[in-house]
């Protein structure tokens, strides 16, 4: 056989298929996941989902941890918007041990969470924009998450992976630099917002990439349990923080943005409308905090609270509830808890067993970008690839979140 | 008006199912029953058409060696316009790890379902893809299951009652 002759087959290469191989490590995907899609030209004939390449078996470690060294677990699920994933683990277990928690320290926690979900928020609609080619934008915004940061950074000392706050409340109470931050943040991040918005929002090019995109109507979007943005974008008024309240969220007045047509424009607009609403949340908190009084960052529970350092040292009782505490003999009712809040990608709940051990007997996370990203593939059958790819920046799959 | 809803549903259940629904409890207000696995998606269609539990919030299992029935799935469901959650929780055999599958009711119980099939190895009966999720496919034990450790037994360095756990 002469091997510089061309082989010919007898399909038709018109009709062949190629099967790509989209991740694990592909910039497009911004995460570690991987699809293996079968494309017909440009159009996508068929897509499986392999995740799980960063499975790192919490619900396992945390069935050998005490209740306080959970939380740096939860950190690592959602890293955009670690502290709400803090926050939703502490309140799980306030409400296992029923502790009821000062109004201030309740305002405190809401400012961080509309924090965590502006910078989660920004993450997503910037690289929508990054996505479509619209770079400027994604440089634009994207410094405010840095502010955002050092705001934590002023809290609790770290940046990402925060570990904010302890079951009952704060480790610290706020500083000056810290409400002069937010101050600073809720005076510079509007204009830019507007900005921002101002450079997308009636853009031809995005709004000819995104209107009419990956469509997905009401009934499918509860079939296949969305929630958060996605689901609100499709026109159901579902809010955790509406319909389920914690963290004294019913003493704030915001309004939940729905979309119509579930498509990414749409999924786009209610993220940013979502952005205004969490600062007129903050706002609001902070003008609530002058009629709150001040320097109380905890609840008084010293049997549940981890004692600060100086008191373990030079304090009797302190010193005998940090080692309970760090030995997970707090006495915890015998009972089975589920609490979600409303995390930067929907419903983040926590079903919690508790046998009266020093762990949890069992700590289920229900995540929401591992329940959303199941659609992924079925919907993406009959989509251009490039419009697969902006359909996937907009359901902000967060790897560490998808494979818990 | 959660006590007051709750109580009308597990009338409501109660009268439908009879005494394949036991075990009722309100932990922290939140519905919880029992029921067996050859009612329970007749269970689950019948919260989600006839009173309104439309929303599929998780499904998930526990391991409770010790028990005859050893593994409990439980399944979260909300009615988001009452705002009422139920628990559902079925009890089934570690030896015979089966149940049907809730997927003919909700298509978001496909990944749900792979994920407790993963880590507790339950098989849910008519699923239409019944493949791990999280873990390699050669793995060969279901993870979450109390009898596998978190530490590799053999290590002498690290041994869990060391740090009190």
């Amino acid at each position: 056989m002469n091997h510089n002759q061309p082989v010919y087959t007898d399909n038709d290469p018109q009709e062949e298929l190629v099967t790509l191989n989209l991740g694990p490590t592909h910039p497009a995907t911004h995460g570690v996941f991987q699809n293996v899609i079968q494309l017909d030209g440009e159009r996508i004939v068929s897509g499986v989902s392999t995740i799980g390449y960063i499975h790192r078996a919490f619900e396992k470690i945390a069935e050998h941890r005490p209740f306080y060294q959970i939380t740096p677990l939860t950190d690592r699920l959602n890293y955009c918007s670690s502290p709400i994933n803090n926050m939703g683990w502490h309140m799980t277990v306030e409400k296992l041990l029923n502790i009821q928690l000062p109004k201030r320290v309740d305002y405190l926690r809401v400012i961080i969470m509309e924090l965590a979900r502006i910078s989660d928020h920004i993450i997503c609609n910037t690289i929508i924009a990054q996505d479509t080619g619209a770079t400027t934008t994604f440089l634009y915004l994207f410094q405010f998450r840095e502010h955002i940061y050092e705001i934590y950074e002023e809290v609790c000392g770290a940046r990402l992976t925060t570990n904010i706050g302890r079951i009952g409340g704060f480790e610290r109470d706020f500083n000056e630099i810290a409400f002069a931050k937010i101050n600073k943040f809720l005076k510079e991040f509007p204009v830019a917002l507007r900005e921002f918005e101002s450079l997308l929002n009636r853009n031809r090019i995005f709004i000819d990439r995104t209107a009419g995109v990956a469509r997905v109507s009401a009934e499918t979007a509860l079939d296949y349990s969305w929630s958060g943005p996605l689901l609100r974008a499709t026109g159901v008024d579902y809010d955790v923080r509406v319909s389920d309240p914690y963290s004294s969220y019913q003493d704030f007045d915001f309004e939940v943005p729905v979309g119509t047509s579930g498509d990414i424009y749409d999924r786009y607009l209610v993220r940013n409308e979502e952005m205004w609403q969490s600062v007129r949340i903050i706002e609001q908190a902070m003008e609530k905090l002058k009629h709150e009084p001040p320097h109380i960052f905890h609840a008084d529970v010293p049997e549940f609270y981890l004692p600060a350092k100086e008191e373990v040292y030079n304090n009797m009782e302190a010193l005998i509830y940090h080692f309970k505490i760090v030995m997970g003999e707090i006495d915890a009712p015998k009972a089975e808890v589920y609490h979600s809040v409303e995390g930067g990608n929907g419903e983040l709940g926590f079903y919690l067993i508790n046998d009266g051990g020093r762990t949890p007997y069992r700590l289920h996370f229900r995540r929401p970008s591992f329940i959303n990203y199941q659609m992924f593939a079925p919907m993406s059958k009959g989509m251009l690839l490039s419009d697969a790819i902006i359909n996937m920046s907009s359901m902000n799959i967060i790897a560490g979140e998808l494979d818990a | 008006m959660a006590e007051d809803t709750n109580h009308n549903l597990i009338e409501v259940l109660s009268t439908r199912f009879g005494d394949k629904v036991t075990a009722v409890s309100e932990p922290y207000g939140l519905l919880t029953f029992e029921t067996s696995k050859d009612v329970i998606v007749e269970v689950l269609r019948f919260l989600k058409e006839d009173n309104r539990f439309n929303y599929l919030t998780d499904i998930t299992a526990v391991h409770y060696p010790e028990k005859h029935q050893a593994i409990a799935v439980v399944y979260h469901l909300h009615n988001m316009v009452a705002k009422v959650r139920v628990r559902v929780k079925v009890f089934i055999s570690e030896h015979t790890p089966t149940i049907p599958t809730a997927t003919v009711l909700w298509n978001g119980a496909n990944w749900m379902e792979r994920e407790t099939y993963d880590l507790f190895g339950v098989k849910f009966e008519g699923h239409p893809d019944l493949r791990r999720i999280l873990n390699m496919d050669e793995l060969g034990v279901h993870p979450m299951l109390k009898q596998y450790p978190l530490e590799d037994p053999n290590r002498v360095d690290k041994k869990d009652e060391y740090f009190g756990r």
